[in-house]
């Protein structure tokens, strides 16, 4: 019996521009978790796709038990039990939990489909495992989490052996991510292997048994998690020291520059209101931090905010100018900001370059166009301006097309040219989500920058260190109402945890109509 | 994503050639055409194994022999192919360029017959009113979509059939345009008639250039203008063009209107063009046939991949093989066969970026051990294949 079942030794692959794997060698024992750290772009995902089939290395080979194994495609990579989670799910909205599930290896007799057999075992599965789902459900109308069940149970059915799951917990609520962690703990008592992709130290150190670092395409070895601290992992993964606390002075607040007052915005799922009589200020040069568990309306009040949808009572004003009824357009050049919590939905055209991107909001400013024609010079020299000052990596500079870049990238070119732009208030919704700890570092430097410049900062987050690190006031939101102000340096994360679990709230002083 | 330095000095060898949209598009292209000639070949064969060879031949080079023709034709379905490619890039599908293509006929031969002009600019005047006509139809859908989020397609489709209706009952009922023992319109005077380009044994006139302006206007329009960055945005992802402002409905209404005037020149451009019999022009037949123009416009833009610049070159290429193919006639088959070579074409450069990801796989293989080696392929698979798609916004 070999000690490992699936070894990737001196994996090199490359692509244009880039080695994405340089001589890495990875070794999983059986029965093991282990975690794959490294930032965004460090080669992990390309790593994986070259053991699931998607690409092909162009050195080095894969053993299974110490045999030489070609693994061409996923379908290779199923035969040989190995089963992935990937990090954007890949399931069909329209089918059912079950259908999702069975889907590509249907039981059936005479092509007639035997799905009673395959909800047996599916709920045997789920049993089994403390997967819960519900298996008639739409997967389009079940939370992120339970599409992730779905997911696992997909590799169950399967019968792999050898479960990868690529940044699982970047979905998750807190509660969610302790449920995972345990779900993985009761593979690896089974017998199964997983690989563990990821960025978050606090996890790794939490579930898994060794940890194998990338940098930059390049192994910087295997550790025990025994003989090691979150310190030295992050050391290891971003090259340097990073600091998990947020260098700040003290906040200066100024004069208000948002003011709302009694917003209600209709739900677009149910009948009830997704914001209820929102009331609150922020002034510049401060950082007001709307927290709260997702799905309590955070979402609509940011659409609500910035123009994406109308809000049905309650006014809203940008300095002294009522902004309740403006365009889009029109908040834009009254100096609103808006980091968007989906990059890929709103904050990019993934097919557009970077200097395309990086003038979303300003290409019909006289800086960029004349009489209606593009300034193309004048849009690369700013893009490559933002893209020196904000250290935005890509494969060909200003002329990238920005599907081709990395996550943390593609945010970094969003906050280059969200501030950038002449703002007052800068809107940053989750702006770190599904980022590495040396991205999120940066990011949060420059929210603090810009509080420090003297502008107004709201920032919704669904991270708790986040909202206690970054903030200067703290407004929860549970249900469409905010339930509680909070200071972050006189307050607790459990105390923060009650409010937005609607356990607790406090009568939010009444702010003055003026 | 590491070095910058790097990668920005490679661009401009193998991976700036065939990493390029346009150079994508352009082996796609021809692949689908030689793999559509092949199968073409093989319908030919089954029809007719003796003729084969000979008519195959025809397809292939009988339109160069009068090539003014070939341009001659062109010219409609470049107009009507630029209609459909133009909306098709703000992600409309406006299939309703046959109406939008009746209705320039129509605006045309009215002031062609009705008004009276000095004839020094009557012509021009014609050309105008077609492209009012077909805006006109382009606008209303636009306007149904931008307003009332009705899908372009369904209401295209309708105004398809009402512009035809409305146009064969309009013609039929006016006495002037309209001669009844022939069942068509009378032939325009000849100063309504285009300005032809003087070549022999052709009738190829001033329109062609004209479509061809328009296409390079259109181009720039697209490439080089704040409101093309729009269009295309919105085309791309319609939720970012709305997080940045843009005004998604004045851009809805203006393309489909940009749209209907480019298939209501096509139209103006095929009615009030000089026929092969002299002193006579074409005519408009009102007999409830929707105009095959219209349609064929959606596969030019297809094939041209919807980039003006490459539909003036697929309108030449499907108007040469339909000019090849009437004369294919002469050796015995029928025209449907023609038809159903084109429509092979057509149906392969559907397939077109898949072949075209393939061809690169190829390529790349043989260019193995270089660097950049296997860029045009990650780009171009990345549109089908999201699986790598999602690889490879992790890794750049």
């Amino acid at each position: 019996m070999e000690e490992y079942i699936i070894e990737m030794l001196n994996i090199t692959k490359e692509f244009p521009g880039i080695k994405a794997n340089d001589n890495i060698t990875l070794q999983l024992k059986k029965g093991e978790i282990h975690a794959l750290l490294g930032e965004n772009g460090a080669g992990k995902s390309t790593l994986m796709s070259i053991l699931f089939g998607l690409y092909q290395a162009d050195k080095g080979e894969i053993r299974m038990n110490g045999k030489p194994v070609k693994i061409n495609n996923p379908n290779d990579a199923n035969a040989l039990g190995i089963g992935m989670v990937h990090q954007h799910f890949k399931l069909v909205d329209i089918f059912t939990v079950l259908e999702n599930i069975i889907l590509g290896v249907e039981p059936n007799k005479l092509g007639f489909l035997q799905k009673k057999e395959a909800r047996k075992k599916v709920l045997n599965l789920s049993e089994k495992y403390g997967l819960k789902i519900d298996p008639d459900a739409l997967v389009e109308k079940i939370s992120v989490g339970m599409q992730q069940r779905v997911e696992i149970l997909k590799m169950l059915y399967r019968e792999n052996d050898i479960l990868i799951f690529d940044e699982p917990t970047a979905v998750l609520t807190p509660q969610e991510i302790e449920e995972l962690m345990d779900i993985m703990r009761g593979f690896a008592k089974e017998g199964k292997s997983i690989l563990f992709i990821t960025h978050k130290l606090n996890e790794i150190m939490a579930v898994a048994d060794r940890c194998t670092v990338l940098w930059k395409g390049k192994c910087k070895g295997t550790v025990s998690i025994k003989d090691t601290t979150k310190e030295e992992l992050s050391r290891m993964m971003v090259g340097r020291d990073v600091s998990f606390k947020v260098e700040k002075k003290d906040a200066k607040p100024g004069k208000v520059v948002l003011s709302v007052r009694n917003v209600t915005i209709p739900s677009r799922t149910h009948k009830k209101d997704a914001v209820k009589n929102v009331s609150f200020d922020v002034r510049a040069g401060e950082i007001v931090c709307l927290a709260g568990i997702d799905g309590n309306g955070q979402t609509e009040f940011v659409a609500g905010l910035t123009g994406l949808e109308k809000i049905s009572g309650g006014t809203i004003k940008l300095g002294d100018k009522d902004i309740t009824k403006a365009s889009i357009r029109t908040r834009s050049k009254e100096g609103m900001s808006h980091i968007p919590e989906d990059r890929h939905k709103h904050g990019l055209v993934l097919d557009y370059t970077l200097a395309e991107n990086m003038v979303l909001q300003r290409y019909w400013e006289p800086k960029f166009q004349k009489g209606g024609f593009i300034n193309s010079q004048a849009v690369r020299s700013y893009a490559e301006e933002l893209i020196e000052q904000y250290d935005v990596r890509s494969g060909q500079g200003p002329d990238t097309i920005v599907r081709s870049m990395s996550g943390g990238n593609q945010q970094k070119a969003i906050i280059a040219r969200e501030i950038d732009k002449q703002h007052e208030l800068l809107v940053a919704v989750q702006p770190t989500r599904g980022l590495d700890v040396g991205a999120i570092e940066y990011i949060h430097k420059q929210l603090v920058a810009t509080r420090d410049a003297g502008k107004g900062v709201l920032l919704v987050s669904l991270e708790l260190d986040e909202v206690m690190n970054v903030s200067d006031r703290i407004l929860v939101m549970f249900e469409g109402e905010i339930v509680g102000e909070l200071d972050p340096k006189k307050t607790t994360i459990q105390e923060l945890g009650l409010y937005m679990s609607g356990a607790k709230r406090n009568t939010v002083k009444e702010i003055d109509n003026e | 994503m590491s070095n910058n330095t790097v990668s920005s000095a490679r661009k401009f060898d193998f991976k700036r050639l065939t990493g390029s949209k346009g150079f994508s598009a352009f082996t796609a292209a021809l692949l689908a055409i030689f793999l559509g000639l092949i199968f073409g070949f093989i319908v030919m064969l089954i029809a007719s194994p003796e003729n084969s060879a000979a008519g195959f031949r025809m397809v292939l080079i009988g339109g160069l022999k009068r090539f003014g023709d070939v341009l001659y034709f062109a010219t409609p379905i470049l107009m009507t192919g630029l209609a459909v490619g133009f909306a098709f890039k703000m992600g409309l599908f406006n299939i309703g360029a046959s109406g939008q293509y009746t209705m320039g006929m129509f605006f045309a031969l009215y002031v062609g017959f009705m008004w009276d002009l000095p004839d020094s600019i009557h012509w021009l005047v014609c050309v105008l009113a077609g492209l009012v006509g077909g805006m006109l139809w382009g606008f209303i859908p636009g306007i149904f979509k931008a307003l009332l989020n009705v899908n372009e397609v369904i209401t295209s489709i309708m105004f398809n059939y009402i512009g035809m209706y409305l146009v064969d009952m309009l013609i039929q009922g006016n006495s002037v345009m309209y001669i009844p023992s022939k069942t068509r319109t009378a032939y325009l005077p000849d100063a309504v008639q285009l300005p032809s380009l003087g070549i022999k044994n052709s009738n190829l006139n001033i329109s062609f250039i004209i479509g061809i302006v328009i296409a390079i206007i259109l181009y720039v329009i697209l490439n080089k203008t704040t409101f093309g960055y729009e269009l295309k945005a919105t085309g791309y992802n319609k939720n970012a063009a709305i997080y940045a402002g843009m005004n998604g409905k004045r851009n809805i209404i203006l393309t489909m209107v940009i749209a209907g005037g480019m298939a209501g020149l096509g139209g103006a451009f095929a009615i009030l063009a000089p026929s092969t019999i002299a002193g006579s022009s074409m005519t408009y037949e009102p007999i409830n046939v929707i105009a095959p123009n219209g349609f064929n416009g959606i596969a030019v833009a297809l094939l041209g991949n919807s980039s003006p610049i490459g539909i003036i070159f697929s309108a030449i290429f499907i108007s040469h093989i339909q000019r090849g193919g009437t004369l294919a006639s002469l050796y015995g088959f029928k025209p449907e066969i023609i038809d159903v070579v084109i429509a092979v074409i057509i149906y392969f450069s559907a397939f077109a970026m898949l072949m075209n990801s393939t061809v690169i796989k190829v390529f790349k293989k043989r260019k193995k051990g270089r660097n950049q080696e296997n860029s045009s392929g990650i780009e171009s698979t990345a549109d089908l294949n999201k699986s790598k798609a999602a690889i490879e916004k992790e890794e750049a």
